[in-house]
């Protein structure tokens, strides 16, 4: 049981972590981003191919990773979205989806359509005690899905990046007006969403120790359900239905009558949801 | 090559065109942008394989059965989008390809992961449709939905769609039912991508889960972007050129995914009408030009 809900735990901080970078962006821009899930299968590949550069070092591995996904989530801003604001709401949604597409082919074409193991050495202790184990992928994943919610918190509360994001997300125009370095703030939110879908996908390919072209498929539609349930752009709503949706997939996944595909649990939630309460769980009115 | 190669590319041409008209009504008009056509096509396609091979019905008789049932579940899975704003209806409509797809493989009724083989071709006029038969038959439903189409989109529907999808508000103060409209574009839509699906299901002879993939809900709206969203001769054009592309040259098989991803990016960043839509480079060349010929005056800035 207490074990059940560890891992429930783990599988429910991975989702909200990627979640997370998507409400930012949604938040201030209103767009969905589906290339997010590009992004973070981006951040495990460079992970991997850092851990066959540097000796398998995870740390260094994670950091590579964060950086370069942070880096791209930039050019994708600027190299696409900032042309599109002005556009209908379609024109960004549809350039999206196909950038998605386009970067798991290239994975594919790259990396190969194999998957890979990830063998990396992170040196975090292993937990055993006589109710529970934790592996130390799974250790690793509460630890730093912790400490990057709380810096999340700290910037989004205490420091004028943060100030710039919530101006922005009130209204564009006005904060443009008003001396906000608009383009700046919205990189800076890319760079940091970006980063943090990165270390979803270092983390969740040393939990699962493999790569693949499509693993962000899945597990980035289930963000987009966390999203939805989280009530869009809500940070703490967010973090709330990550663990809510990985809990009732856990303990559905293990009921005997209860044939149906796991992964399709989401998604009859999701419409549910958006027919019953379309602002999510933790929506404002 | 022998001719009975050009028919059979023919005959998916032919498809995917009524396919992508079908998409053109939901995302063109009434700026849906739906990732799920391909649950509807799938649905059609087992719809009648499953009437045909179960339950004794021809052709003929489960095409009507197949409308209606393909135009109840459009209606039934477009609900949520009275509900929900354009950019969180597309994850339901990624959703519904999953749902659908999860469906028919892991219940025992709809033929499981094994689908259902031994769909029968129609038959006409006593004997059973050959290669050519079928063509002519496609042909004839493609010429029907265009034809259909064209008249819809002379009419007030089409109209009352495309003010929904420019702004909902203004179209709600303007006297637009918008939940009646945005239904009516599911079922028609839908109705139509069924059609497709039982021509694809008696063609090939059996069905799968697989083959009703999200995948094939990207090819169909990247053959919509590319063509021209809103007018149905840019699905058709789009349906047409990217069905054409992979037999042409062989070796953009393996990399089809990526053209398609590809022509999504490229093709909104930069021609957001696509090749022959309303006010796009290729298609005011050709109406200059075609004025010209006519020797009427040239007007600038007209479409």
């Amino acid at each position: 049981m207490i074990q059940n809900l560890l891992n429930a735990v783990v599988l429910g901080s991975t989702y909200s972590l990627i979640a997370i970078g998507l409400t930012m962006v949604y938040g201030i821009l209103k767009i969905l981003h589906i290339a997010h899930a590009g992004v973070y299968t981006l951040g495990a590949y460079i992970g991997l191919y850092a851990l066959y550069a540097f000796d398998n070092n995870f740390w260094i591995a994670l950091v590579l990773a964060m950086l370069a996904t942070g880096i791209a989530g930039v050019l994708i801003y600027r190299g696409m979205y900032y042309y599109m604001l002005k556009e209908s709401r379609i024109v960004p949604l549809i350039s999206s989806i196909g950038l998605f597409i386009a970067l798991q082919e290239l994975f594919r074409l790259f990396a190969g359509p194999y998957q890979k193991a990830f063998p990396a050495k992170s040196g975090f202790p292993r937990v055993e005690t006589s109710w529970f184990s934790l592996t130390s992928a799974q250790g690793l994943i509460i630890v730093l899905t912790a400490v990057s919610f709380l810096a999340l918190y700290l910037i989004i509360g205490k420091t004028k990046i943060g100030l710039g994001w919530q101006v922005c997300e009130q209204d564009i125009d006005m904060a443009g007006a008003m001396g906000v370095n608009v383009n700046r703030s919205i990189a800076l939110n890319f760079f940091i969403s970006s980063m943090l879908a990165g270390a979803a996908g270092v983390l969740m390919a040393l939990y699962r120790n493999s790569v693949y072209p499509t693993m962000g498929a899945m597990v980035s539609y289930k963000a987009f359900v966390v999203v939805v349930l989280g009530g869009f752009g809500n940070v703490t709503g967010c973090i709330v239905a990550g663990l809510l949706l990985a809990f009732v997939e856990t303990f559905l996944g293990h009921l005997e009558w209860f044939e149906f595909p796991r992964d399709a649990i989401a998604f009859l939630v999701l419409i549910s949801v958006l027919i019953f309460r379309p602002k999510g769980l933790f929506g404002r009115k | 090559m022998a001719i009975g190669y050009y028919l059979t590319v023919g005959v998916f041409m032919g498809i995917f065109s009524i396919l992508t008209i079908s998409l053109n009504i939901l995302t063109g008009y009434a700026k849906q942008v739906s990732l799920g056509h391909a649950a509807f096509f799938g649905i059609g396609a087992y719809t009648s394989a499953m009437l045909t091979t179960n339950y004794g019905l021809t052709f003929w008789q489960a095409l009507p059965c197949v409308i209606i049932i393909t135009a109840f579940i459009g209606t039934l899975l477009g609900l949520p989008s009275l509900r929900v704003s354009h950019d969180f209806l597309v994850l339901s409509t990624i959703g519904l390809n999953f749902i659908v797809g999860g469906v028919f493989r892991y219940f025992s009724f709809f033929g499981g992961s094994m689908g259902i083989i031994g769909v029968p071709p129609p038959r006409m006029f006593g004997s059973p449709l050959g290669n050519m038969g079928y063509f002519l038959l496609t042909l004839a439903f493609l010429i029907l939905t265009i034809l259909t189409s064209y008249y819809f989109s002379k009419t007030w529907g089409r109209l009352a769609m495309e003010a929904m999808g420019e702004d909902e508000i203004a179209a709600k103060s303007m006297g637009i039912n918008v939940p009646k409209f945005k239904t009516y574009a599911f079922a028609l839509s839908s109705a139509y991508a069924g059609i497709a699906g039982a021509l694809w299901a008696h063609y090939v002879g059996s069905v799968f889960p697989g083959n009703f993939s999200f995948d094939r809900s990207v090819a169909i709206l990247s053959m919509l972007v590319f063509g021209g969203m809103g007018t149905i001769r840019g699905a058709l054009l789009g349906a047409f050129l990217l069905r054409l592309f992979p037999e042409l040259f062989r070796f953009i098989q393996d990399y089809r995914m990526l053209v398609y991803g590809g022509i999504l990016v490229v093709m909104i960043r930069f021609q957001p009408m696509g090749l022959l839509g309303k006010g796009s480079v290729l298609w005011n060349g050709l109406e200059w030009f075609a004025r010209k010929i006519r020797g009427g005056p040239i007007q600038e800035g007209t479409t």
